[in-house]
């Protein structure tokens, strides 16, 4: 049950959506798949007067390749992502990381744009969105504009979005390139994150590198990714990137692991989630999807 | 608010709050007391329907959501007798207590529909989040894989 009433909208129109978020400044929020919102309206975490479900606005849905450039509109559910052979062919580490998401009953109705919105630590689709080159497009009363994945995370379950915008889509940059995501689970199936790694790998060696579930936002590791920088990998680059991991991170101690533990096994898997994206890139190593830890 | 939405094919015109969550309505307006309410919050998949043919936590959906979609939950799969599924979790008695059982057979009824012969992996993947607090897992998982082997008779796999 859900203690708090509540005003629902299901506009039409991104412009009717927008006008709606800007006449209740402080006390609205956007429903997309609810898997974050309903759940956290019965914890009386949040206590809107209006909720706006935007799942009638049908351009939000899209997904869409645009020469090297795939758009994901906020609608697009993780089991849209597991099924589409656009992102299959383009993008498989959304795949990768899609597949690890909760479990189906979630993944049919979360969507990647609700993930990042809700920004958790743990989200899923943080690392990932951060190690591409991604760019959020949110909508306004006031018109459109384009925020960079690394300006969005901007705090614990804090995002560069204002409330009367509506993110509309995601831009993820999708020239030939390989991937890996790495999530620890405490077993397989359903689970959060306790640590993640997301790395992309572009054929002139520039690397990507983020994290999940290790400080307040899913974070990049701009002094990792410079270490690697133009270079082959080697047993010796690899464990210099991996001792600079307790520098790059501030993980926490919960019932799930504890710091010391997420720290080490960080390591491990960004040793692993390498290896792996690179022989990806070059078209060998483990299928998309095979679990490293 | 009016809802007008489709439950094991019938039409239903419901009157409810927008705060209403679908699991309740489901059990008081509509009557369907297999959906069971378990952690109501997305984790153990007591709660779990079909919404247009697709698996979702009802405890996670305001009831105002599913306006002009289709419900189905384990009443709507057995008008017409068990399905092969149900029979197959019967014959290898695939549970204890049963509370779990409407999501699990969903959960595998979606399954089986997209992935007619799945592997014991795809199995565990796609209960993955389907707590069971009795079987420990294993005859439900037989069953499923069961009723995905072509040698388990006609049917296996449809949905009625
Ligand atoms: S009651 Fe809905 S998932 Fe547990
Ligand atoms: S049979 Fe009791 S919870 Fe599964």
């Amino acid at each position: 049950m859900i203690a708090k009433e509540f005003e629902y909208r299901r506009p039409a129109t991104l412009g009717e959506a927008t006008h709606l978020l800007a006449d209740h400044p402080g006390s609205v929020r956007v429903l997309a798949g609810g898997t974050d919102l309903v759940a956290w309206l019965r914890d009386d975490a949040v206590a809107p007067d209006l909720v706006v479900d935007i799942k009638d606005i049908p351009e939000l849905r899209d997904i869409r390749l645009d020469g090297q450039t795939l758009h994901v509109g906020s609608l697009v559910t993780f089991t849209d992502l597991i099924e589409s052979d656009l992102v299959h062919d383009h993008a498989p580490l959304l795949v990768e990381m899609a597949e690890t998401v909760a479990s189906p009953g979630i993944r049919n109705r979360a969507t990647m744009v609700g993930n990042i919105c809700s920004a958790v630590p743990s989200c899923d689709a943080g690392p990932v969105l951060l190690a591409y080159n991604t760019t959020v497009h949110v909508t306004g009363p006031n018109g459109s504009r384009s925020i960079d994945i690394n300006d969005w995370f901007t705090g614990l379950r804090e995002t560069a979005r204002t409330e009367d915008e509506v993110v509309t889509h995601l831009a993820i940059e999708v020239p030939k390139h390989g991937g890996v995501y790495v999530k620890l689970m405490r077993y397989a199936g359903e689970d959060l994150a306790q640590a993640a790694v997301g790395i992309v790998v572009y054929p002139n060696l520039d690397y990507r590198v983020a994290f999940g579930a290790l400080a307040p936002t899913p974070i990049r590791s701009t002094a990792i990714e410079a270490e690697l920088q133009g270079k082959e990998l080697d047993d010796a680059l690899i464990n210099r990137v991996v001792e600079m991991v307790p520098d790059e991170i501030s993980p926490i101690t919960d019932m799930r692991a504890t710091a010391e533990y997420r720290t080490h096994i960080t390591g491990v898997m960004l040793r692993r989630g390498l290896v792996a994206a690179v022989e990806r890139l070059e078209g060998k190593g483990p299928e998309y999807g095979t679990r490293l830890i | 608010m009016e809802l007008e939405v489709k439950v094991n094919g019938e039409q239903w015109m419901l009157n409810v709050a927008p705060a209403d969550v679908l699991l309740d309505v489901l059990r008081e307006h509509v009557g369907t007391k297999s959906t069971k309410i378990g952690c109501e919050r997305g984790d153990c998949g007591s709660c779990t329907i079909l919404m247009d043919g697709r698996t979702v936590r009802s405890c996670l959906v305001l009831a105002v959501e599913a306006e002009g979609h289709e419900i189905v939950t384990v009443e709507g799969i057995s008008y017409e007798g068990l399905s092969e599924l149900q029979n197959l979790f019967l014959r290898i008695n695939a549970f204890q207590c049963g509370f779990c059982a409407p999501g699990i057979v969903l959960s595998a009824t979606e399954l089986l529909e997209h992935n007619p012969n799945p592997t014991r992996h795809d199995v565990q993947e796609a209960l993955a989040g389907n707590l069971c607090r009795c079987t420990g897992y294993e005859p439900i998982i037989e069953a499923v894989l069961a009723a995905g082997r072509p040698e388990s008779g006609p049917g296996q796999g449809e949905t009625p």
